[in-house]
């Protein structure tokens, strides 16, 4: 039983039904499906013991997923925009590799053996291609997907996630064919993320059709919601965050829209309570996963957003900040660093269970505890209904003086000063006390305030150990493509022109 | 005995389903009125489909036992209906969750 069998099922329940819409054109399930046999044939034929694909989100990526798994061999989407040593790396560290390239995207990799199959050329054989193979019998636990985390706190990991794990998250999340035959889900999130393939598992398990979006911008995400009578999208923060820039504060008119779910990253409150207002008949989602969970392991609904930004109770209205709960399957618990579950509200580290939770590394082998628990690194309360909050990464933790502080406790308060547009509050190394908190504050357009009236700010709600020792200013922050902040580039050029 | 993760087939129909979970039941799993097999095996000769188990079996529908312990996922749709040491399985209702990625 593997991945193949959600793609068996959705051409057997609605095989003329659209599947994917790549600009303008859409390819049915029964068409997905052949082209899924002809290009797994000739992966057979290649000999190759591992796909990689360097491209963007089109048609390319759901066939080669299937079809690495038609032909037994693990598929992984690469960022294609790293520099060259570092792809060169990635795609050496993969064994029996076959690159295959998207020619619309410039990848630059000098220093690698592996053979290189132009997608096209791939796909044009596999059309003229009249001798199909049967599928390669493999077992469920072999890996299905490899993908390598953003490598925001260290060097890029590969983490396996095998056939089981993948079946495990669609099948206990997704009810088979619960889409109708109107419905489109608007796809903006990269290849390379565990979103970029979570969301072809679920949306064909549902059978819903696709609609990729490659190059994210609001316009255009905007228009082509409305053009493809798009039902579903998912965004990560960013893109939230243009998307509502971009319509000033009128409201999105995309009278097709009823879910938009987000996650990747932490949302920043005012973002989302003006994108609660900018969709006001849309059912918002927040999706928490990781990669080494096999995406979406909790979810903040609808209903729930609604409520919190009604609601005149505080504790309510907080849950605008909250993961929600555990999706079916997942066990989730709040652990204190000795170990011991946290009291109900007390931080933690967030550890999960469930039989979609891979928490292995290629090369590295499982981080599970003996017990199938693993530890997210996210730092996470719970409160008295179960609504779990992350408050940031545990290596984030900034130690000043010896007393812990979460950078999402001080950006919370500084990211709603009408001056600043965004902010990351970063530790560096201080000889006073251990590390100092500074905040790299990228200012809205024509604000010059001065940096103490922000100090000064947090402040006013937060103790004085938790005010920034330093305000700085900068024109953007360093983030990865889902938003992501990437905390050590900050420190890193902090360090750097200290020293100069 | 079941087995979670086992995929099976019915004898007399199109029917095949996943194990989701076993239970605790060493019972038989019939479909169409005949005991379900493994998806390599070969239907035994001369099996019809029974009048009485003839209510059909839908693609992706999950199948739970009265008790709630054992429960199958249909992965094809088939003629026959689904049952347990005689006692039919009946479709469990989805608890829908929003669409997340």
């Amino acid at each position: 039983m593997t991945i193949s069998l959600i793609l068996d099922m959705a051409t057997s329940a609605h095989g003329e039904r659209g599947a994917f819409t790549v600009d303008g054109t859409t390819v049915t399930f029964d068409e997905l499906g052949h082209l899924v046999a002809a290009v797994g044939s000739e992966l057979q034929d290649s000999g190759a013991k591992h796909v990689v694909f360097l491209g963007h989100s089109g048609l390319e990526l759901p066939v080669l997923l299937f079809a690495s798994a038609q032909a037994g061999l693990p598929f992984t989407p690469v960022n294609y925009r790293l520099g060259d040593r570092q792809l060169s790396d990635l795609i050496n560290r993969v064994d029996g590799a076959v690159v295959v390239v998207d020619p619309d995207v410039t990848a630059s990799f000098t220093d690698v053996s592996a053979p290189i199959l132009s997608a096209h050329v791939l796909l044009k054989a596999a059309r003229t291609r009249t001798d199909l193979l049967p599928s390669v019998d493999i077992d469920p636990d072999a890996p299905a997907v490899i993908l390598f985390t953003s490598g925001t706190t260290s060097a890029p990991k590969g983490v396996v996630l095998r056939h089981s794990h993948l079946l495990s998250y669609v099948m206990g999340t997704v009810d088979f064919g619960s889409a109708e035959s109107t419905d489109a889900a608007l796809i903006s999130v990269p290849p390379y993320h565990v979103a970029g393939m979570g969301t072809i598992l679920t949306n064909l398990y549902a059978g819903r059709r696709m609609v990729y979006l490659p190059h994210f911008d609001a316009g255009e995400w905007l228009a082509l919601a409305r053009d493809e009578k798009a039902t579903s999208a998912m965004v990560v923060p960013t893109m939230l965050e243009r998307i509502v820039q971009s319509l000033q504060g009128a409201p999105a008119e995309i009278p097709s829209l009823r879910s938009l779910s987000y996650g990747g990253a932490r949302m920043p409150r005012p973002t989302l309570e003006a994108a609660l207002v900018a969709f006001d008949d849309v059912g918002f989602v927040n999706a928490y996963g990781l990669t080494e969970t096999s995406s979406t392991i909790a979810l903040l609904g609808p209903e729930d957003h609604r409520e919190a930004l009604s609601s005149d109770d505080p504790a309510v209205r907080m849950r605008l900040g909250s993961i929600g709960r555990p999706v079916p399957g997942v066990e989730a618990v709040i652990r204190t660093a000795d170990g011991d579950p946290a009291p109900l509200g007390e931080q933690g580290e967030l550890w999960v269970r469930g039989p979609q939770v891979s928490g292995e590394y290629m090369g590295l082998g499982s981080v599970l505890d003996p017990d199938g628990w693993f530890p997210t690194r996210d730092l996470a309360y719970q409160d008295a209904d179960g609504f779990l909050f992350v408050v940031g990464r545990n290596d984030d933790t900034i130690i000043r003086g010896g007393e812990n502080i979460a950078p999402a406790e001080i950006e919370d308060v500084l990211v709603h000063h009408p001056s600043v547009q965004s902010v990351a509050v970063v530790g560096i190394p201080d000889d006073h006390w251990g590390q100092a908190i500074v905040a790299a504050v990228v200012l809205e357009v024509g604000a010059d305030p001065d940096p103490e009236e922000l100090r000064q700010y947090v402040r006013a709600s937060l103790r004085g150990s938790r005010t920034p020792d330093r305000v700085i200013y900068v024109s953007e922050l360093p983030s990865t493509a889902t938003g992501k902040i990437l905390r050590k580039e900050i420190v890193a050029n902090l360090v750097a022109s200290a020293q100069s | 005995m079941l087995k979670n993760g086992a995929r099976l087939q019915s004898q007399v129909c199109e029917t095949q389903i996943i194990v989701v979970r076993a239970g605790t039941t060493g019972g038989a799993l019939t479909c169409g009125g005949a005991p379900m097999i493994e998806l390599a095996g070969t239907p035994g000769a001369g099996l019809s489909l029974a009048p009485d188990a003839a209510g059909g079996t839908a693609i992706g529908k999950r199948y739970v036992d009265a008790a709630d312990t054992t429960e199958v996922l249909a992965t094809k749709g088939g003629a026959g209906s689904l049952a347990l040491d005689g006692v039919p399985l009946a479709i469990k209702s989805a608890k829908p969750l929003p669409s997340s990625d």
